[in-house]
């Protein structure tokens, strides 16, 4: 059972989508995201009125299948090259705001 | 004298010059770098020149040649869209976000062009993680369309298309979502193709829609894409999706005659919303063909007007979950003040991308929520093999389709942001192929009003042989391809 879709999206709506996309939205740009998700919402709603009975959703554009490897290592260990980019490293750790009180 | 000839050739011709010792790698590499920081410059299309490194490795090229070693591409400049890791060369793909990101590895496609020989000049401009079709949404401004300053060269790949088209260089990498290579090409006049979907490895090209994406090339003549793609194509390991299909000779087959060639002409792409003249052009283009010999059928793709919103759902759902991994722990832009994670992680992303970027991470994470999941993802992904299903049943009557790659010839800077539907109504035509996952090409085939158009050609799967060889015959008998903007001549 298909809930009745909302065709145009609110504020508080638009704030909720942020904290799930974990993205600040300054109150300064809220009214343009606002206007346009909801266009695009409109938008992409003409797909409901197409009929898709019995047709499998396409879920690869070449249908095929996931190919697999033998799991074995294949890369040199570069972690100092590849901490080059990180904003703040320790001992080989990556570092980020205290999680646990 | 020299110096305008090389500016003008294509990668064969230089590989030609080379060998005739008219000139070495390191004069074409001089040249070039010389114009893409001096006139090329107003045009912004590229974020990173690696003019040091260029320099560098076109006298090793140089020094290979004359002890008569051999490789396709040996000592032939390119440039990278800014979206393909590159060891040790900043790559931001436009945003914030990743505007000090050096990467610790070589992408496939960069590390393939590499072996064959090719010299990168630098990393084009383009839109903020290839989401826009106007090069607008790039953190480090528009890139401007050589035919006329005030115009978008069209988007993702703008600055690719731009620096090959103001014959900054001969070649450039793009990747192409919806049609990001097609619609520049189109719009800058030059050649752009997409391969079908697993033909070239994404390994180390950042992630936007992972079942759409698919790199290609930007040239001057069909021939060229021939050479290059040959170079880039192939099977990868790395790439869970690449397929395992043998690379043909692109170059090699290229003069394969198209007498006889079937080319579906869509009715669908001739109805409201296409300029008239761009039509015209196209219709001009497809008597060229005729007359070579190929035979012109009608043919329908019923859902084909579906695929503009089929595409914005399916996009942006890859997308939300594809750009997640920007958390600020490990690379990229971090913001700096935060009380807790959460809030690390909330101003990071706020901060660091930009107003197109979250309008579709929001759709996708909209799309993908509960409750909307069926109505809108699962919905789109039955309506994308419809669509895809109609390529197929036109395939059994034709061996090409071909149409218009734009609705008209590039428009203003600034004209369609303020409305995101208007702009993506702009791939109307291009986002088919990716959602069936065909390889597709845009050939210049006129101008309107004093700038060029496309005729976009599209093959079956791994059918790149008859684009090319089509596309090819077209450019033998006519000069569109040669047309060069007046203030970069």
């Amino acid at each position: 059972m298909l809930r009745r879709l909302q065709l145009s999206l609110n504020k508080e709506q638009i704030k909720y989508l942020a904290i799930l996309s974990r993205m600040d939205i300054q109150d300064s740009e809220i009214k343009d995201v606002v206007d346009k998700l909801s266009r695009i919402v409109e938008f992409v709603d003409q797909l409901q009125a197409v009929s898709t009975e019995g047709t499998e959703p396409m879920a690869h554009p070449l249908e095929q299948g996931q190919r697999l490897r033998i799991d074995k290592v294949t890369e040199d260990n570069q972690r100092e090259k590849i901490q080059l980019n990180a904003n703040e490293t320790n001992n080989g750790m990556y570092l980020v705001p205290k999680v646990i009180d | 004298m020299i110096i305008k000839e090389i500016q003008n050739m294509t990668l064969c011709a230089l590989k030609q010059g080379m060998k005739d010792k008219d000139f070495t790698s390191l004069e074409i590499t001089e040249v070039l770098l010389s114009r893409i920081n001096g006139l090329g410059a107003t045009l912004n299309a590229f974020i990173t020149v690696t003019a040091e490194q260029a320099i560098k490795e076109a006298k090793d090229a140089d020094k290979l040649i004359a002890t008569g070693k051999d490789k396709p591409l040996l000592g032939l400049p390119i440039a990278h869209k800014d979206l393909f890791c590159t060891d040790g060369v900043l790559t931001s793909c436009a945003s914030k976000m990743l505007h000090n990101f050096i990467p610790p590895y070589d992408a496939s496609v960069v590390k393939n062009l590499k072996a064959s020989g090719a010299i990168m000049l630098g990393k084009t401009n383009m839109d903020e993680f290839a989401m826009g079709s106007s090069n607008e949404t790039s953190y480090y401004g528009p890139v401007k369309n050589p035919w006329n300053l005030d115009l978008s060269p069209g988007g993702s790949s703008g600055g690719s298309a731009t620096a090959v088209a103001a014959c900054l260089v001969p070649a450039a990498t793009g990747t192409d979502t919806g049609g990001s290579i097609r619609q520049p090409a189109a719009l800058t006049g030059i050649t752009g193709i997409k391969p079908t979907y697993g033909r070239v490895s994404r390994f180390g090209m950042i992630a936007f829609a992972s079942s759409l994406d698919q790199g290609g090339v930007f040239t001057r003549s069909v021939e060229d894409a021939a050479l290059l793609l040959g170079e880039m194509a192939g099977f990868d390991e790395n790439d869970s999706t690449s397929v395992d299909v043998p690379v043909p000779d692109y170059l090699g087959g290229i003069n394969q005659p198209v007498k006889g060639l079937k080319i579906g002409l869509v009715r669908q792409h001739f109805d409201a919303g296409l300029d008239d003249d761009n039509a015209i052009a196209v219709k001009e283009a497809l008597d060229v063909l005729k007359d070579q010999g190929a035979v012109i059928i009608d043919i329908d793709l019923p859902n084909i007007e579906l695929s503009v919103p089929t595409y914005y759902v399916v996009a942006s759902a890859e997308c939300s979950s594809n750009l997640s991994r920007y958390d600020g722990v490990r690379f990229g832009y971090r913001a700096e003040n935060y009380k807790d994670l959460n809030e690390f992680y909330c101003k990071t992303r706020g901060e660091g991308f930009g107003a197109e970027v979250k309008r579709r991470i929001m759709t996708g994470t909209y799309v993908l929520s509960a409750g909307y999941y069926d109505a809108y993802y699962l919905k789109a992904q039955k309506v994308r093999q419809l669509i895809s299903q109609d390529f197929k049943k036109a395939f059994e009557k034709v061996d090409l389709i071909a149409g218009p790659t734009t609705p008209s010839p590039a428009f203003s800077l600034g004209a369609k942001m303020d409305d995101p539907i208007e702009m993506y109504l702009n791939d109307i035509y291009t986002i088919g192929a990716n959602l069936a996952g065909l390889p597709g090409m845009s050939i210049p085939c006129g101008f309107v009003n004093g700038l060029p158009v496309g005729l976009q050609l599209v093959g079956k799967h791994f059918g790149e042989e008859s684009l090319l060889q089509c596309g090819h015959h077209y450019q033998q008998a006519t000069d569109w391809h040669l047309q060069i903007p007046e203030q970069f001549k």
